[in-house]
């Protein structure tokens, strides 16, 4: 290969006049992955990153579900994140097909291939990338039963879509768009945290009688491994998960988030003997107002965490939901940690994330309100 | 009641014209409907795309560098095809340095041009400094040709604090507002409405918006409403399509049927050329034609160059995953953007193997020394992240900030303050 050698050549001449430093840093990640120890999901297991989680649950649903598709720009080959690694070849190109590049169309197909009666399972390549397909999202598909009086709905589309900070993605391959599609009545959102999530969440969107949309973070794509339930399995929607029991503070975060917070927990318990609850929300529509009230009731203190910007992020509605409901029982003002009202940055990421240190920080001026 | 009013008055227009003698007395010969100007037939017959005869590709060179017709060599002065040349060629080896640097780890992405080199310069060449230029991403050669320097790309890819863009953004989002060079957004297709309004602002001003695209971006919406816009509100804009075969792994078969890219101008209205985006000299034949008659007639023109993407989609791409090793070395040998123009200059007694050791030689070292300078440089200092979100930093926004730096007091040993101005 020509190139090839070319590229070698400069890698060469590079490697003798620069001397390479601070790779390490760039590349570092922000979080520390831990897996779900305690999942009670009966049957073997396998070994699988979130992408082969994914995949997986992907060909389950082909293969429990002759109406379903599945579509989107480069899913033929495999997807650019290798959800769909070689579901074409096992399943034919009418079933799992490349789309010309436009969201869009992806999404106005996939809602009237959901009318028609497929099970319509669409990929937006990046969620930064799914706002040309807002309008068929939350015009149409959140709207299709209820404008028709039930005659028509569009409850077979799935949206999945890869999203959050991945370390050096910028303003165009990191943001995390759910709070949006939040504020859309006839959706629903869900984020899951690692592969036996992501299967489980992924197949009850599939199945599940209204659109849904599902946001996975990409980081998480190959970092997150765990051991995963090889049998067909659904986890519900609108249910929150307790990750660390505590009493003196809850924290509230989904997707990468959660292992942030879990670290923030470990250090809370070890370096200021403070009892951390963990909560991931799992679903953002509907979302689970009972173990997150539950909570912030028992501990009196509530931090959420997300990587979206501040304003008007998701955290305000869960705030405003918790003072609704628990505003005696509460011993602070709910916090939340999030990314600042800006664009997300390039090389300026470490200080825009809601980094275990923002979130430490926090979490001991709750306690000490 | 307004309504009311015109509904009575259409219907007396609509009995008054309707009586038999009327359609006697002036038999129509051609449809009157407004949507439409062609002729009747009383055959019920598809028209089919096979009966369409596709765009032919405008070429100057053969894959030699032969001219095949003298009268269509352009006149192009030899200190300028020198130029077009050397640019050509330091952006293969800026290429070669930067996808490496990415490799390494020490710039987070790269995007290389290797292919697509001519239809860069070609079109570059043909246009003035004070036209505006939209890319999508992958058109460092044009800004490279209007005066980026190899410190302003290293710059960019490092986000350093010479960085044009402030670190705000991805490598390859190259911008610049003194080469009227608009700032790359990674968002496909959006820069093609834009253009079309910026060409409407500029109408009457001798100046071309040039707005480039590739064949997977024109399977968008913001195409289609570009394209339309453009031709019905009459916009002095250049549609550049480098139709380069492949939108990462999507080829063009699962992109488009019919004539390509270039058959949808005709149908929207617009002047369209086809071009080999492979030879230097026809892509800038055609895009000089079409800014002279995108000035004259305040029109927009839309040019597709045929090419081929011989690299990676980008740096997080593996293209062996769907095209044969096979198809790549072909067009990286048999018809080479760079090769093919050598060839030319080499019979016109312009360049020979020395000048080509020597160019390649001076040019790894300024690519070199660009890149350790730009490798030493410090990000901008951290708080530039919240700046221009606004013109004037929001309350709101500054309470974020203010906090943010009353935690670094705190916790700094946990952020690369280091590697950011102070």
């Amino acid at each position: 290969m020509v190139l090839n050698k070319i590229v070698k050549l400069g890698g060469e001449v590079l490697q003798s006049a620069v001397p390479l430093k601070n790779k390490s840093q760039r590349c570092a990640s922000h979080f520390v992955y831990s897996p779900d120890s305690n999942s009670t999901i009966k049957g073997d297991r396998t070994k699988m990153n979130m992408f082969q989680a994914i995949n997986n649950a992907l060909d389950t649903a082909l293969k429990t579900d002759p109406k379903a598709i599945i579509f989107g720009e480069d899913v033929g080959f495999g997807g650019v994140f290798r959800c769909t690694l070689d579901l074409q070849k096992k399943y034919g190109k009418q079933r799992v097909f490349n789309t010309p590049l436009c969201e869009q169309g992806i999404a106005g197909f996939g809602i009237g291939a959901a009318v028609a009666g497929s099970t319509a399972i669409a990929e937006i390549q990046f969620a930064d990338y799914i706002f040309p397909a807002f309008d068929q999202l939350v015009n149409e598909a959140a709207k299709y039963r209820y404008r028709s009086g039930n005659l028509f709905d569009c409850g077979k589309l799935t949206v999945r879509s890869p999203c959050g900070a991945v370390g050096h993605g910028a303003l165009y391959h990191s943001q995390s768009p759910e709070a949006y599609f939040a504020h859309t009545p006839g959706l629903k959102v869900v984020v899951p945290r690692g592969p036996i999530k992501a299967k489980g969440l992924l197949l009850s969107c599939i199945r599940d009688p209204d659109p849904c949309l599902i946001f996975e973070p990409k980081v998480l794509y190959r970092m997150a491994v765990e051991e995963v339930p090889t049998d067909d399995y659904q986890l519900p929607i609108g249910k929150a998960d307790i990750l660390i029991n505590g009493s003196d503070l809850t924290m509230i975060g989904w997707g990468t988030q959660v292992h942030v917070l879990k670290e923030v927990a470990d250090l809370l318990k070890e370096k200021h003997s403070i009892s951390a609850e963990v909560i991931d929300l799992v679903s953002i529509l509907p979302w689970d107002v009972d173990t997150v009230c539950k909570s912030a009731s028992k501990t009196g203190r509530v931090l959420v965490a997300h990587e979206a910007p501040l304003t008007s992020g998701f955290g305000a509605e869960i705030a405003a939901t918790i003072q609704e409901n628990c505003f005696l029982k509460l011993s602070a003002p709910v916090v939340r940690v999030t990314g600042p009202d800006t664009p997300f940055p390039h090389v300026f990421e470490p200080f825009y994330l809601p980094t275990k240190w923002r979130c430490l920080d926090e979490a001991l001026k709750l306690i000490d309100y | 009641m307004a309504f009311k009013t015109s509904l009575s008055c259409a219907c007396n227009v609509f009995f008054r014209h309707f009586s038999r003698t009327t359609l006697k007395s002036s038999p129509i010969t051609q449809p009157k409907f407004p949507g439409a100007k062609t002729s009747w037939t009383e055959k019920l017959q598809f028209t089919e795309p096979s009966q369409y005869t596709p765009i032919p590709v405008y070429r100057v060179m053969d894959r030699t560098g032969n001219i095949l017709d003298a009268t269509q060599e352009p006149q192009i002065k030899d200190e300028i095809l020198l130029k077009m040349y050397k640019d050509m060629s330091v952006l293969n080896v800026m290429d070669k340095i930067l996808y490496e640097s990415q490799r390494q780890g020490r710039i987070s992405f790269y995007m290389t041009n290797y292919g697509e080199e001519a239809t860069h310069i070609g079109s570059a060449a043909a246009l003035t400094l004070d036209d505006l230029v939209y890319g999508q991403y992958r058109e460092a050669g044009v800004l490279m040709y209007r005066g980026f320097s190899l410190q302003d790309f290293v710059d960019q890819c490092y986000g350093n604090s010479d960085d044009k863009g402030r670190g705000k953004q991805m490598p390859v989002h190259y911008g610049s507002k003194d080469l009227n060079f608009v700032t790359i957004s990674s968002p496909l297709t959006t820069q093609m409405p834009q253009a079309v309004g910026s060409a409407f602002a500029l109408k009457g001003t001798n100046k071309v918006v040039v707005c480039y695209f590739g064949d997977g971006s024109a399977s968008e919406g913001d195409a289609h409403a570009a394209l339309n816009f453009s031709a019905t509100l009459e916009c002095p804009v250049i549609f550049f399509c480098r139709n380069n075969g492949y939108a990462i792994s999507t080829p063009v078969n699962e992109q488009y049927r019919g004539d390509g890219i270039a058959g949808k101008g005709v149908s929207y209205g617009i002047n369209t050329l086809r071009v080999d985006g492979n030879d230097v000299l026809a892509v800038y034949n055609v895009t000089k034609l079409a800014k002279e008659y995108a000035v004259k007639e305040n029109k927009p023109v839309l040019i597709e160059a045929m090419t081929y993407r011989v690299g990676d989609h980008s740096t997080s791409d593996d293209s062996s995953a769907y095209r044969s090793p096979k198809e790549v070395a072909d067009w990286a040998t048999n018809d080479y953007p760079t090769k093919k123009f050598r060839y030319y200059l080499e019979s016109k007694g312009l360049w020979n193997g020395d000048k080509e050791k020597q160019l390649l030689e001076q040019t790894k070292k300024d690519v070199m020394s660009a890149f350790s300078v730009g490798e030493k440089k410090l990000k901008p200092k951290w708080t530039e992240m919240y700046e221009d979100v606004y013109k004037f930093l929001p309350a709101h926004i500054r309470k974020q900030r203010d906090s943010m730096v009353e935690h670094l007091k705190k916790y700094k040993e946990h952020y690369p303050i280091d590697s950011f101005q102070k």
